[in-house]
């Protein structure tokens, strides 16, 4: 950058009070997390880890973390799955009913997850399946499904297809093709798209409330439905270690794809 | 760019996928579009008369239009607000050197990746009644200020969890920007708010307006924000839907204000498309 | 009937036909070239012959086999892409072992037909490397490596050198005609530059819109453009329009000395000369007078624009070491009737 292409003493202050503003939430979480006291405070003279022992003390707290973790890695391999053989029906063919399909696959994107929720509420109801474990993950397939679609067809039409005719000249079958070339050259949407797809699910909250029961309820429902009645520092220690998770798991993508390129898809 | 030879290949690889999308979309939003037909009794539950009841009630009862104008109105100011503060941070980030761009890129977006759950209980401890934000009023001297459970709290952290979906699409068109453009315009004497002014801010209206119309949209049926910054009396579209199901258990009536929070998204969404195919049509030439 | 043949192969893409009747036969061990401008139907060309395109009419054999309709992967052609379509995920020594893997080859052959084909593109000291730790001369080579590891009977380039930069493009030019020297490969490499198709070919195919213009060693090529469009494509061509008679071309006031045969007196036709076929006297010592406009030093040659009243004449002498004459100064030009040669101005240039 140019010199005169710096920023100027105002620019930065209002830099610095929007990142302050972005980042205040998250870091009071962290903090009031190690608190010894029975109260939301800051620690100030000493910390503890009496929170965070408490929430794996917590049958429930634990539950829906193993069921988040299930239900997230489950919807996030299927939809990997799902995305990679429709996104290369997208890229690779033109037929009938293209347009159509393509609008099917990205229209969860555009429908608040609230309305989802209560669709498949009525539909889980009609079926007798409400309280379904592998239900609830088919519900989020189709929640996430979307974000990695994007990206494996981004990934789709940056490759160079002379490769794969490469591969061809040399005697290679369209699934040897496919699997020793293609999925190779794709890996980097695949993955950030597991991994983005992964993230979405875990923290889903709008839909799922609607369609957990007791016996599936997910983490943040969890979390949602213990802020409303009790709040202690347990829910700050909660929220760390999914702040923690989550940090992970954004570094993780940041490294694979980055993380702008895929978050920039997803407004 | 794909191959001619279309047959039954590409509806095999789509199948499995369009199978559960069909299966888990359309049938359950088409249930849910009927369901909102139904005729709903306390005593007895849904019956299968149909009645444009719960759209009559819902459309002239002052206790839904209440919380519909709270909604809309609420939205409308977390988009302005987002738009006054997306907007000239992603330009402030366009022109920071590395590698503090992409480390400030990352703290501003990286957020939305943090469960909504999360990030209203961080709100809730900072401006509840003995949070941080009080204890700064205190020490100045202003008092307690009951923010928590009002609308000032649901707006500030919406902006918060909307932010990023404003500063992306902004950020985007700058990106596309030719950063000679500007300097280009100083060579020929505007000066520097001239130069943002007429040279940069037209290029990124669009930016700004698919990220307006997208923070609108989710803001309007935001769920978690309202449900835990609001209390128990200040709804808005998303919760009101929460208590109709689970609470009143008034499921028709319930489906009924679903079905016009989609219908208000949806043409939201529409018209978000047109900007963009607009702004293709224009770099098109 | 050649190695390779074609037999009016045709391409169209709807109504727009993109390669129309081209009829070839290639020679075993024989490097052709498929030249002409963007567009011309060479690619397509070559993508037929490799299968990656189907054919709308024709027929292709190889070896006395029919391979017009066969799959792109039972041929067993060895393609550079003008990419070199490597695979980015593979080491350079498992890009070049893919083919043979495909084959069944055993392991121990596999490995020692690897490190054959590397020795031979000089790369045996890379052969752990990634392509994107290789240079564009050096991912080139593996491309050339990698084709014809799997001893190919037809080797088909496409632009081979048109990523490379100036100085490199040289230097590989003579490379990879020394290879398909060594190797005997039946080569057919397409490209649009000119001096690469007459320094590496036997013989050299000129298309235009999709069709064959002419077929012939790059020297005859030189020599004897069939059209005036291959005139100007392939070197450089002086035309000067004028009138036929007896012995030359009247044109600006002189009579221009060429060869003209078949021309009827007082025909309208147009002179055709080379640059470097123009010598320089003093004035009135050659066939026309005139006066350098401009001079360029292009290092092994000077070129001069020359202005006269026949029109402007580009003239290339060797760089001698002295310097020649200026810009302004007066001059005559002069050449032999038999390197300059008449035709009708849209017409053919010689038989």
């Amino acid at each position: 950058m140019s010199r005169m292409h710096r920023n100027g003493p105002i620019a930065l202050l209002f830099h610095t009070l929007v990142v302050g503003f972005v980042l205040a939430p998250l870091v009071v979480i962290c903090l009031v997390a190690f608190t010894p006291a029975n109260t939301l405070t800051l620690p100030t003279t000493q910390v503890s880890l009496r929170w965070f022992a408490a929430v794996f003390e917590h049958p429930d707290f634990v539950a829906s973390f193993l069921n988040s973790l299930w239900v997230a890695a489950i919807a996030a391999t299927i939809a990997v799955v799902l995305a990679v053989a429709a996104g290369l029906a997208l890229d690779r063919y033109d037929f009938r009913g293209r347009a159509a399909l393509n609008a099917l696959f990205l229209s969860p994107l555009m429908i608040p997850h609230l309305v989802l929720g209560v669709a498949l509420l009525r539909l889980f109801a009609l079926l007798g399946a409400t309280g379904s474990l592998v239900w609830l993950t088919a519900g989020h397939i189709v929640v996430v499904a979307p974000y990695v679609l994007r990206l494996v067809l981004a990934a789709l039409s940056g490759l160079d297809r002379s490769a794969e005719q490469a591969a061809v000249t040399l005697g290679a079958s369209s699934w040897i093709v496919f699997r020793r070339i293609t999925v190779p050259m794709i890996l980097p949407g695949i993955t950030g798209g597991w991994l983005l797809a992964f993230i979405n699910s875990f923290d889903e909250l709008t839909m799922s409330i609607f369609i957990t029961s007791p016996a599936t309820v997910t983490l943040p429902v969890r979390m949602y439905m213990y802020a409303t009645e009790s709040i202690d520092p347990m829910m700050a220690a909660v929220s760390a270690l999914m702040i923690a998770v989550t940090a992970a798991a954004m570094l993780l993508l940041d490294r694979i794809f980055g993380l702008d390129k895929i978050l920039v898809g997803q407004g | 760019m794909s191959s001619a030879r279309a047959g039954t290949t590409p509806w095999l690889l789509a199948a499995p996928g369009a199978l559960l999308f069909t299966a888990l979309v359309l049938v359950p939003l088409v249930l849910t579009f009927v369901l909102s037909f139904h005729v709903y009794d306390t005593a007895s539950g849904v019956k299968d008369e149909t009645t444009l009841a719960h759209y009559a009630t819902i459309l002239t009862d002052s206790y839904f239009l209440n919380i519909f104008w709270r909604t809309l109105r609420l939205a409308a100011l977390t988009t302005m607000l987002c738009a006054t503060i997306g907007a000239p941070e992603a330009y402030i980030l366009s022109r920071m050197g590395e590698p503090w761009r992409s480390i400030f890129l990352l703290a501003i977006i990286g957020p939305l990746l943090v469960s909504v759950v999360v990030r209203a209980f961080g709100w809730s401890m900072l401006l509840g009644p003995t949070g941080l934000v009080n204890e700064v009023f205190r020490a100045l001297g202003l008092g307690t200020v009951k923010i928590l459970y009002t609308e000032t709290a649901i707006v500030i952290a919406l902006v918060h969890v909307m932010l990023p979906f404003m500063v992306i699409p902004v950020w985007t068109s700058l990106q596309k920007l030719d950063p000679m453009v500007e300097a280009a315009a100083w060579t020929l004497g505007a000066s520097r708010f001239t130069a943002l002014r007429r040279v940069v801010l037209p290029q990124v209206t669009t930016g700004l307006l698919s990220g307006s119309l997208v923070v609108f949209g989710l803001s309007a049926s935001a769920f978690a924000i309202p449900a835990l910054l609001g209390g128990r009396r200040l709804k808005m579209a998303a919760t009101l839907v929460y208590d109709e199901y689970m609470h009143e258990l008034n499921w028709p009536l319930g489906a009924a204000i679903a079905i016009l929070v989609l219908v208000i998204n949806l043409v939201i969404m529409l018209a978000y498309q047109r900007v963009v195919e607009a702004r293709a049509r224009r770099t098109l030439g | 009937m050649g190695f390779l043949t074609l037999d009016g192969l045709t391409k169209r893409y709807g109504e727009a036909a993109a390669v129309s009747d081209v009829s070839l036969g290639v020679a075993k061990g024989e490097f052709i070239s498929l030249l002409g401008p963007s567009g011309c139907g060479k690619t397509t060309t070559l993508q037929m012959i490799a299968g990656l395109v189907e054919p709308s009419a024709g027929r292709i054999t190889l070896d006395g086999r029919d391979i017009t309709h066969e799959k792109p992967d039972r041929r067993g052609l060895g393609i550079v892409f003008q990419s070199y379509a490597l695979f980015p995920h593979m080491t350079v020594a498992q890009n070049v072992s893919f083919g043979l893997e495909m084959r069944k080859v055993p392991r121990a052959e596999r490995d020692t037909r690897v490190k054959q084909a590397l020795a031979l593109v000089q790369l045996a000291a890379l052969a752990d490397r990634y392509p994107r730790q290789l240079s564009g001369g050096q991912r080139q080579r593996v491309a050339v490596a990698r084709a014809l590891v799997i001893d190919p009977p037809v080797l088909l380039l496409d632009e081979p050198l048109s990523n490379l930069d100036a100085k490199l493009r040289e230097e590989m030019q003579f490379e990879l005609r020394g290879i398909q020297r060594r190797v005997g490969t039946t080569t057919i490499m397409v490209t649009h530059d000119q001096s690469e198709a007459l320094s590496m070919s036997d013989r050299v195919v000129v298309m235009e819109q999709g069709r064959i213009m002419q077929v012939d060693a790059p020297y005859r090529l030189y020599e004897s453009p069939a059209t005036p469009f291959i005139s100007t494509f392939v070197g450089k061509m002086n035309r000067l329009p004028g009138v036929w008679r007896q012995g030359g071309i009247e044109a600006g006031g002189r009579l221009l000395p060429c060869d003209g045969a078949g021309l009827a007196e007082g025909a309208a036709a147009v002179l055709a000369i080379r640059p470097e076929k123009i010598g320089l006297t003093a004035p009135g010592g050659g066939v026309i007078d005139g006066c350098i406009k401009a001079r360029f030093f292009l290092g092994s040659a000077w070129f001069f624009t020359v202005e006269t009243s026949a029109g402007l004449v580009g003239v290339s002498l060797p760089n001698a070491g002295a310097e020649p004459a200026c810009e302004g100064e007066a001059v005559g030009l002069a050449w032999s009737s038999a390197s300059a040669k008449a035709g009708r101005p849209e017409g053919v240039l010689s038989a």
